[in-house]
């Protein structure tokens, strides 16, 4: 941001905003102001970064010891970098569930029962396919199915929210649970692999089934599915009259109705679209990683993944960086473990402290005169 | 020019040999390195200390650490997703690891499996007798202990300190290992209590805290002086039998610092025989074995020192079961009924015999039912 173009001279711009000049200082004062965005949620990790220390330092650990271990352990090496990107890419799909919804003006917290049921009815959909059709229509299908089986059982919270006018949060965080238990009494019961006695999975996809790594990378091409959706609905929110009337929606529900939005509709759609991110990832765990579905796929990444959005303000575009945050984290956590001595608890605290501080650092937002334009300090 | 052509294409090829070559040579360095100087990689499920499966694994890695030349590194809390994958790949690539210990039942198909095929110069071995000798990789392989041979002297120890005659068993889930150690405690207590039974509740999952203290109540109010069990973390089980002031008998690892009155024994594994074969072998320069099981014959399994509800009788009796079992004498002394009264065991069975693995039945004198 310092070699940003230099800001306008005088307030006089800002009232005459004519020719190139002014469109670049119209970019200088976005940037500007932008720049709040980017430098707070930094001193943020900063603040928590040093609380970490004297923690360490308070339990006999030498906290340059931790960041030299984060660091080969989440980044350092080409292993480890992979490690982390893999780690990210079920966060990125289950933080879109959770940011999308947001800016509606929800707070839908479901994602980890969508990625459940969306995996499950992947795998499940496979079993009468394999070996019957070939694998790349098979894996499109399933993917579809998973997506669209996530996006209806969020889409479920949505339309009581709308319709019945149900708490969303608490919706969608007790449809998980209902999920999950739908899911283990059909691997239990009915789809149960029974040449797999000890561990309740339904039948295993087979390795021609499944879903490869990114060439020349060990990273599956969830990671890449997620970036690519990060984009799209990006351009979907901020580039349509779609996600305009959404947005228009969740900033003022009452003016929208006004003015003849279908707020109905954008609801349960947003909340679909957001399920349809879940479900998918749920569609990577099964057929990128544990070639069947079972217990295993509850593992907590719908749950991670609001973090991530909250930390990405609920902006697509930050989701990538923050989630591959936190899969260094976790990924170098493993290191830590081994090398320091340290219980896995560890990282779980530095997440508590970047979590807590990142959430009160909300309130400093417009209170630095640096980030605000010119044309307000000249007026005071 | 065409010289230069050919020797241009010579060096190539010369180059991709000795490439070729330095490849091996790091397989065989690293095998090298691995007989003067063992790392082990350790992962567990669980919390190291969870006075249970987990704990019975780090208590035998904390005895392999004062093996000389080797070295351990240990994660835990590692759920059964690509999390574990992850985790024992960086200790093959950041710690060099030549030796992996997989102690959760899930982590074996695909992720040890897929990981032993990408690594062929690492030995992986896992916790549960899966391994397939005509499909699974040939570095892979499975360890696992017969633990109801160590629940049988449970039995025989229980049998001669209850007074009224009834045992009461908390099981996970009605699944042949489970069921093997009830039976077994049957038949101990039966060795040296004619009129012993064994009631039983079945709580339907391996980690549900609640409902195992529940079911723990239960079975001391319907009149059981004993109380043992088959869960992942007997720790709310044996408290709960401590706090209602009866006996108990311990499971997968040490109870005796949760029940300093009740304590009877308790059922363990004793991995560390395993561990230090296993480091020994790779010190010598050899492939550890592909596939272990066994009990007390081969030292797999071990019962926690007498605690303060042990009689004198009971320990003798129990003491001498284990000289038993060492010399393999039988538990499943057929023919036997189950409880609804049909013929199940036809004649005597070895203490390792797969007839028995596929056991899905409780034995007469148990009350309870497997569905």
């Amino acid at each position: 941001m310092s070699d940003a173009p230099a800001t306008p001279s005088s307030a006089s711009d800002l009232i005459q905003p004519v020719g190139p000049k002014a469109a670049r200082s119209d970019l200088a004062l976005r940037l500007r102001a932008n720049s709040e965005y980017v430098a707070i949620p930094l001193l943020a990790i900063a603040i928590a970064s040093a609380l970490f220390a004297v923690f360490l330092i308070a339990i006999g650990k030498s906290p340059l010891d931790f960041v030299s271990y984060v660091w080969r352990g989440g980044f350092g090496t080409a292993f480890s970098f992979q490690n982390t990107l893999q780690r990210s890419a079920p966060l990125i799909l289950t933080a879109l569930a959770v940011a999308i919804p947001a800016r509606i003006g929800l707070i839908m917290i479901g994602g980890e029962g969508a990625l459940v049921l969306g995996g499950f009815a992947a795998a499940a959909l496979a079993i009468p396919m394999i070996g019957v059709l070939p694998p790349i229509v098979a894996l499109v299908l399933m993917a579809i199915f998973a997506m669209l089986t996530g996006g209806f059982w969020v889409g479920i919270a949505g339309f009581l929210r709308y319709a019945r006018g149900v708490n969303e949060t608490i919706s969608s965080l007790l449809l998980t649970y209902i999920g999950i238990a739908i899911m283990n009494f059909f691997v239990e019961g009915a789809l149960r692999d029974l040449s797999n006695p000890n561990k309740p999975s339904t039948k295993p996809l087979g390795d021609a089934y499944m879903v490869g790594k990114i060439p020349g990378t060990d990273v599956h091409w969830g990671f890449a599915a997620g970036i690519l959706l990060c984009i799209l609905i990006y351009l979907l929110l901020e580039r349509t009259t779609f996600g305009f009337a959404a947005r228009v929606t969740g900033g003022n529900y009452r003016a929208a109705l006004a003015q003849g939005l279908p707020v109905g509709k954008l609801i349960v759609a947003f909340s679909g679209i957001a399920g349809a991110c879940a479900g998918l990832a749920g569609f990577f765990e099964v057929a990128a990683i544990q070639g069947r579905a079972n217990a295993s796929l509850a593992a907590g990444y719908g749950f991670t993944g609001i973090l991530v959005s909250f930390l990405a303000r609920h902006n697509p575009l930050v989701i990538p960086p923050v989630a591959i945050l936190f899969g260094g984290i976790v990924a170098a956590g493993g290191l830590v473990q081994r090398r320091m001595e340290l219980p896995d608890a560890t990282v779980q605290v530095l997440e508590g402290f970047i979590f807590v501080v990142l959430l009160t650092s909300e309130t400093l937002y417009g209170r630095f005169s640096i980030f605000k334009p010119t044309a307000s300090k000249d007026r005071t | 020019m065409s010289g230069s052509e050919i020797s241009r294409r010579t060096l190539i090829k010369t180059t991709a040999l000795g490439l070729a070559g330095a490849t091996l040579n790091i397989g065989a360095m690293r095998r090298a390195l691995a007989a003067g100087d063992l790392t082990v990689g350790v992962v567990y499920v669980g919390a190291r200390d969870d006075f249970g499966w987990n704990q019975a694994h780090a208590v035998a890695i904390k005895a392999l650490k004062e093996v000389p030349g080797v070295k351990v590194v240990e994660e835990e809390n590692v759920p059964e997703t690509d999390a574990v994958s992850k985790s024992m790949e960086s200790m093959v690539n950041l710690d060099g690891a030549g030796l992996i210990l997989a102690t959760s039942f899930g982590y074996y198909t695909p992720f040890v499996v897929d990981l032993a095929k990408k690594y062929p110069d690492v030995e992986f071995r896992h916790a549960a007798p899966l391994w397939n000798k005509d499909k699974d990789p040939k570095n892979a392989g499975s360890y696992f202990g017969y633990l109801n041979q160590a629940h049988y002297i449970n039995g025989v120890a229980a049998g001669l300190a209850t007074k009224k005659n009834k045992i009461g068993f908390v099981a996970a889930k009605p699944i042949a290992s489970v069921l093997s150690n009830i039976n077994s405690v049957l038949l101990g207590a039966r060795s040296t209590n004619p009129n012993a039974t064994v009631q039983v509740i079945f709580t339907g999952d391996w980690s549900m805290p609640v409902r195992e203290a529940e079911a723990a109540n239960a079975l001391v109010d319907a009149g059981c002086d004993v109380i043992t069990c088959h869960v992942d973390g007997p720790k709310v089980v044996i408290e709960t039998a401590e706090k209602r002031g009866v006996m108990s008998c311990g499971h997968n690892a040490s109870q005796a610092p949760l029940a300093p009155k009740g304590l009877i024994t308790g059922a363990e594994y004793k991995w560390e025989t395993i561990y230090k074969g296993y480091a020994a072998d790779l010190a010598a320069g050899k492939n550890p074995p592909n596939f272990l099981t066994g009990g007390y014959e081969v030292d797999f399994v071990r019962n926690t020192p007498f605690g303060a509800s042990a009689t004198p009788e009971a320990q003798k009796a129990a003491l001498a079961a284990i000289e038993g079992l060492k010399a393999k004498k039988p538990i499943y002394v057929g023919p036997l009924k189950d409880n609804k009264g049909k013929l199940v065991i036809d004649k005597t069975y070895d203490n390792l015999d797969p007839f028995l693995d596929k056991m899905d039945y409780l034995l007469e004198g148990v009350s309870g039912s497997t569905t």
